[in-house]
């Protein structure tokens, strides 16, 4: 076997790293916030320092994020957008801390970190994710030459050995799958499952936009392990900054001989990564339709057993793990066994990338221990609901998970506890809701999202969930009955217990977990026809308060005419014209427009 | 395979490792409920309601694809199944166009049949429902989504046995449907007209398009009515008046048409006599040039259609002479007319044939003027319904003269393997001008769908291949294309087991049923005294009165024809 160094420049990586530097957020998120224009700025700006892009540290509330190194000091900067860039600027240049925007000098320091435990995103944010050498400086591909040391089997052994579960939801043993293809000869494939399609998960986009070379490492030593010279990683082309950072980030491996045929001198290991984009839809994140869509067919499920590793691609062994499993691999691999293992629960070790969503003060992602509770996740990292609301529940694992309630807000993240409480780990998608989120609703919005994402194979989903859905519609829209309640609870037990694949199996979690818990605003929606959060509009009515001025404002916002009156006296709401927008409540200067529960 | 003991409802049966659950059952007296499953499909697991409980599961599995395992606990029928099953018939039925009584499909609709067995009388859910239109543009099927279930057997069948690829899954959740591609319609898609969704669809979605209304009218015109049925109707009418598969019903079938007021009643295999001397005539000619070889069969339409479509370059292969449904309406409109001083204007010409696609070949413009309607099996059967005739109870009588008479050789020709068995008999005889003692050519029977037969014929060794199903005959025509092709002639059917089980006969096509009703026509073959087609007597007088010598000027003009480019390329919108 061949050293490192004579594939890539490390101590040019290593110097990067160690000197002054100034550092901005872009992946998407930050991007979004508009972290591309700031870097453009910082980088026009002649600092004479080098101006770095880096990926996401996943504090999404910050965005765009700047960090200044210089002399051995960082500083934290946040929500500097581009008009703002110029007082990075002077403060580099005077070496000062410009403290509008000064956040910490570093991660440790922020409120938001000091529960987490970065061991699979340590580089998120810090370096180039474009880098190979930034990456190797890090300590990148430890992980790939101590597996490479140890032959298939025994890299296999690790992987049962640290109890790595599957992070793509159903968490199972990560060793375990890859034993099944132990024995088998010939052609075998490997799949990175990165069809991150739950609304309100982000963390795998994260991750590839912020260290693609290390899911790719996992991939490697995923490849060595099983003995599959071929892999695809298959993503969904509406996130394209992810798909460029990852094909970019392959071809430097290619470049640098890391891909291709006896990498690193090792005799027949011989690896070929492809990324496969897919077109989006929700059930390819299923493993059996992500094979089918990858072969060009009809993103369609197929009964299992025969499960992939013995006839996934091309009716050879194949193992698809996601993006989440591939960053453990690496990570274990580098770290090592001992101190991987002192992570996490018995059961579940290590680490889970969490988003945290929903009505909560600093969304994001974060990297959490298994075992943390949810109390901790939602108040110590999250900073608790905004001010002014109550917390209810929380949403896990996506549109297949349930809600649980704040009152078992003590339950550990772990897999089998969340379960019997109703939800799933899924891709690990923390939802926060509060007082003014109706779980009636909740569940009609998720319905809609399967309704509309189920492939349309097997009978229970592709009809059960629109039936669910028109339940759900009748009951937020005031038309339910009582019976309605019990249709839907039965269609869902038989949708959960008929469907052909984990999407219509887990369809109708949302229904029966806020059923479990939230059973009342069911029967408050189907008889009193009221919704307590004031969510659902036809159950509600906008009042004129007391406080109303008469200055007019509301009749002339009100895009339906439905509020008159006469000025300096105050004004009214014609509850049959009105739309329920809103519109008027928010503009009142006065607070005098109140929304209330229809008796 | 290692045998595996498992507990099927609290008893112990034995069953191979890995075998599906549903064929365990079915073994041991329990027929699953099933919708989308066939025995010769890929078990796709869509419908759900063939759901089981099996211990240790959480959910309910599907019986189809779900294999079993040593010691498995399996349970069939306890009321958190019929539960499913029934929530599962409820689903299909709120999605569904509930015209029962109206539909070409009533009494024979499996979803109308589960319905009915669990009592679903009230379907609590309300709500959307497709709507789609009816396509009736295909001369052959009509396609009604609205009474589509999903099931995909339509699309297994046309896609994986027939690889067509005519129609196919589009959309996806609840607008999921089946139609063929780029907003063709039926008639301008690859469809080869074979039947086979129709016989695959358990539900009204795909039924084949009647011509019972026009028959009716012609009955009645006025005009003189002339019958001719195929060889396969005579083994499987019977079965639309429920007698068991493999009872030949011939002498009722042609009192039957008598009653309905055909003035006469001509018979297929008189035809078929003659595309055997014909076709065997030519593969001798080419044989002996060295000519254009595999020479490929051509009496059925669907698989003309497929090779115009997808094998344009290849269709010198084919032999040029016509189907006997085709040969046959030639003959009535040009000799029998001529014979008997009528207009073929005034004669109406009605084929009751065990196909759909023949609806289409009797358009082709080729055939322009000939046979004027096409009644199936299952049409006919309905139509005799409708006269109130009492089918069984018929006294039997015999087809009229002179096409009316055939061998042995012809009867055979309603199943697969039996038109190159035929063949292979004239061809014998006429190569070494003998007449040979052999007439059963085994190796060509059977229900695989590839079959091989190496045949000596006077000192020439011929190497046959016959096949059922379109995706077989893809492979012979790969070989073929790229030039490595070992054969001289090849027999291809569109259908599974051949006529027998074509897209008008009466359903359902198990690999049994199909071998019964081959037994009856093979029967029939070995009953009869003359088993070879050129020694046909009324075929060979027909040749000397009319046709002149055999593959001669006059027989070319009226029993050979050409074939078009259908290219399927340049039907995209």
């Amino acid at each position: 076997m061949k050293k490192l160094s004579e594939y890539v420049d490390t101590e040019k990586g290593a110097k990067e790293l160690a000197g002054d530097r100034v550092t901005v957020g872009v992946a998407t998120c930050g991007i979004s916030a508009g972290a591309g224009e700031t870097l453009k700025a910082l980088q026009d700006a002649n600092l004479g320092v080098l101006v770095d892009p880096v990926g996401c540290s996943g504090a999404c509330y910050n965005e765009p994020i700047v960090t200044v190194k210089q002399g051995g000091v960082y500083s934290i900067y946040s929500h500097v957008t581009k008009d703002k860039a110029q007082k990075i600027v002077d403060a580099v240049k005077t070496g000062k801390i410009c403290g509008e925007l000064f956040t910490a000098h570093g991660l440790t320091e922020m409120d938001y970190y000091k529960k987490q435990q970065r061991i699979v995103m340590e580089n998120c944010g810090l370096i180039n994710p474009l880098s190979i050498e930034q990456y190797a400086a890090c300590g990148g591909f430890k992980g790939l030459l101590e597996a490479l040391l140890l032959e298939p089997k025994e890299v296999i052994d690790v992987m049962k050995d640290s109890r790595l579960r599957g992070r793509g939801g159903a968490g199972f043993s990560t060793g375990v799958k890859w034993s099944f293809v132990l024995g088998k000869t010939g052609k075998k494939y490997l799949i990175c499952n990165a069809d991150e399609g739950d609304p309100g998960a982000f963390m795998n986009r994260i991750m590839l936009e912020s260290d693609p070379f290390k899911v790719l490492e996992g991939m490697m030593i995923a490849a060595y392990a099983i003995g599959a010279d071929e892999a695809f990683i298959y993503m969904r082309l509406e996130r394209p900054l992810s798909i460029r950072m990852m094909q970019k980030a392959i071809s430097l491996l290619g470049e640098k001989h890391l891909l291709g045929e006896n990498i690193l001198g090792k005799e027949g290991y011989n690896l070929k990564i492809r990324v496969k984009k897919g077109a989006g839809a929700f059930v390819c994140g299923e493993e059996t339709a992500l094979m089918n869509s990858i072969m060009g067919q009809r993103g369609y499920p197929r009964p299992r057993p025969p499960f992939p590793a013995e006839k996934g691609l091309w009716d050879k062994p194949t193992i698809i793990n996601n993006v989440d499993t591939m960053a453990n691999v690496a990570t274990i691999m580098k770290i090592g066994l001992d101190r991987y293992k002192k992570i996490g629960t018995e059961k579940s070790r290590g680490t889970k990338t969490v988003c945290l969503t929903g009505n909560v003060k600093r969304p994001g992602v974060i990297e959490v221990p298994f075992g943390i509770s949810l109390k901790e996740i939602v108040y110590d990292i999250g900073g608790g609901t905004p001010d002014g609301t109550k917390f209810k529940a929380v949403q896990m694992g996506g549109p297949a998970g349930g809600c649980i309630p704040a009152s078992l807000m003590d339950l550990p993240l772990d897999y089998e506890p969340l379960t019997a409480a109703g939800a799933i780990m899924g891709s690990g998608g923390v939802v926060v809701m509060t007082d003014r989120d109706c779980m009636v609703d909740v569940a009609r919005y998720f319905m809609s999202f399967t309704q509309k994402e189920s492939c349309g194979k097997c009978t229970p989903c592709r009809e059960g969930t629109l039936r669910l859905l028109e339940i759900l519609e009748r009951l937020t829209d005031g038309s339910g009955k009582k019976e309605d309640i019990e249709l839907a609870r039965k269609l869902s037990i038989f949708i959960r217990d008929s469907s052909l694949c984990g999407l219509g199996q887990n369809a109708p979690n949302p229904i029966l977990s806020t059923m479990k818990y939230f059973m009342d605003e069911y029967v408050q929606h189907a008889e009193q026809k009221t919704c307590a959060a004031g969510v659902c509009k036809n159950m509600l009515t906008y009042v004129i308060t007391d406080k109303c001025v008469g200055c007019g404002n509301c009749a002339r916002i009100c895009p339906v005419a439905a509020i008159s009156g006469k000025l300096k006296t105050k004004y009214a709401i014609d509850d049959e014209k009105c739309i329920k927008c809103g519109e008027c409540m928010r503009n009142c200067a006065f607070k005098a427009i109140e929304k209330k529960s229809t008796p | 395979m290692a045998k595996v003991s498992v507990n099927l409802n609290g008893e112990s049966v034995e069953a191979d490792d890995g075998e599906m659950i549903i064929d365990v059952a079915r073994r041991n007296g329990i027929d699953v409920p099933h919708l989308c499953w066939n025995v010769r499909f890929e078990r796709i697991g869509a419908c759900r309601i063939c759901v089981v409980e099996v211990e240790g599961n959480p959910k309910l599995v599907a019986s189809c694809s779900t294999p079993v395992k040593a010691g498995m606990v399996i349970k069939t029928h306890t009321p958190r199944i019929l539960e499913a099953r029934r929530t599962n018939l409820e689903l299909l039925l709120a999605n569904h166009d509930l015209s029962c009584t109206t539909c070409a499909k009533n009494l024979k609709c499996r979803l109308q049949e589960y319905a009915h067995d669990f009592m679903i009388q009230e379907v609590p859910f309300s709500g959307k429902r497709k709507r789609e239109e009816v396509d009736y543009s295909s001369p052959s099927i009509v396609r009604d989504n609205n009474k589509c279930i999903l099931c995909e057997q339509c699309v297994q069948v046309c896609n994986k046995i027939q690889t067509v690829y005519a129609i196919g899954l589009q959309n996806r959740g609840f607008k999921t449907r089946v139609a063929p591609p780029m907003r063709m319609d039926m008639n301008e898609s690859a469809c080869i007209n074979c039947g086979q969704c129709v016989v695959a669809c358990p539900t009204g979605a795909l039924t084949e398009k009647s011509s019972i209304k026009e028959v009716i009218d012609a009955l009645n015109s006025g005009k003189y009515l002339i019958a001719q049925t195929a060889p396969s109707i005579r083994a499987t009418l019977g079965e639309c008046f429920g007698l068991p598969p493999g009872v030949p019903v011939t002498g009722q079938m042609v009192s039957a048409l008598r009653d309905l007021g055909f003035q006469k009643v001509f018979d297929t295999n008189f035809a078929a006599d003659i595309t055997i001397i014909e076709e065997g005539t030519e593969f001798i000619k080419r044989f002996k040039e060295n000519r254009s070889l595999p020479m490929i069969t051509t009496c059925c339409p669907a698989w003309i259609k497929f090779a115009e479509q997808f094998y344009y370059q290849e269709l010198h292969h084919m032999s040029s002479c016509r189907s006997p449904q085709a040969i046959l309406a030639s003959l009535v409109k040009t000799y029998y007319a001529e014979k008997m001083g009528k207009d073929p204007k005034d004669i109406v010409l009605i084929d009751i044939m065990p196909c759909t696609a023949k609806k289409f070949e009797i358009l082709r413009p080729e055939y322009k003027g000939e046979a004027d309607y096409v009644l199936t099996t299952v049409e006919l059967a309905k139509l005799i319904k409708q006269y109130s005739i009492d089918f069984l109870n018929l006294p039997e009588s015999s087809f009229d003269s002179p096409m009316g008479e055939s061998t042995g050789a012809a009867d055979i020709f309603g199943q697969t393997g039996g038109v190159m068995e035929a063949a292979l008999r004239s061809v014998a005889d006429l190569m070494s001008g003998q007449d040979l003692q052999r007439v059963d050519y085994v190796n060509v029977r059977g229900m695989e769908t590839m079959k091989e037969a190496e045949v000596d014929l006077g000192g020439n060794k011929i190497k046959t291949c016959i096949v059922h199903t379109l995706g077989e005959a893809r492979k012979l025509m790969d070989q073929i294309r790229a030039g490595t092709s070992p054969y001289h002639f090849i027999e291809i059917m569109a259908c599974y087991g051949g006529c027998v089980g074509g897209g008008g006969q009466p359903g359902p096509h198990r690999k049994e049923i199909l071998e019964k009703r081959a037994g009856a026509l093979r029967k029939e073959d070995s009953d009869k005294k003359i088993r070879k087609s050129h020694q046909n007597p009324d075929a060979l007088r027909l040749y000397k009165e009319y046709l002149g010598e055999f593959g001669g000027e006059k027989a070319h003009k009226l029993l050979h024809t050409t074939y078009t480019n259908r290219c399927i390329i340049k039907k995209c919108k």
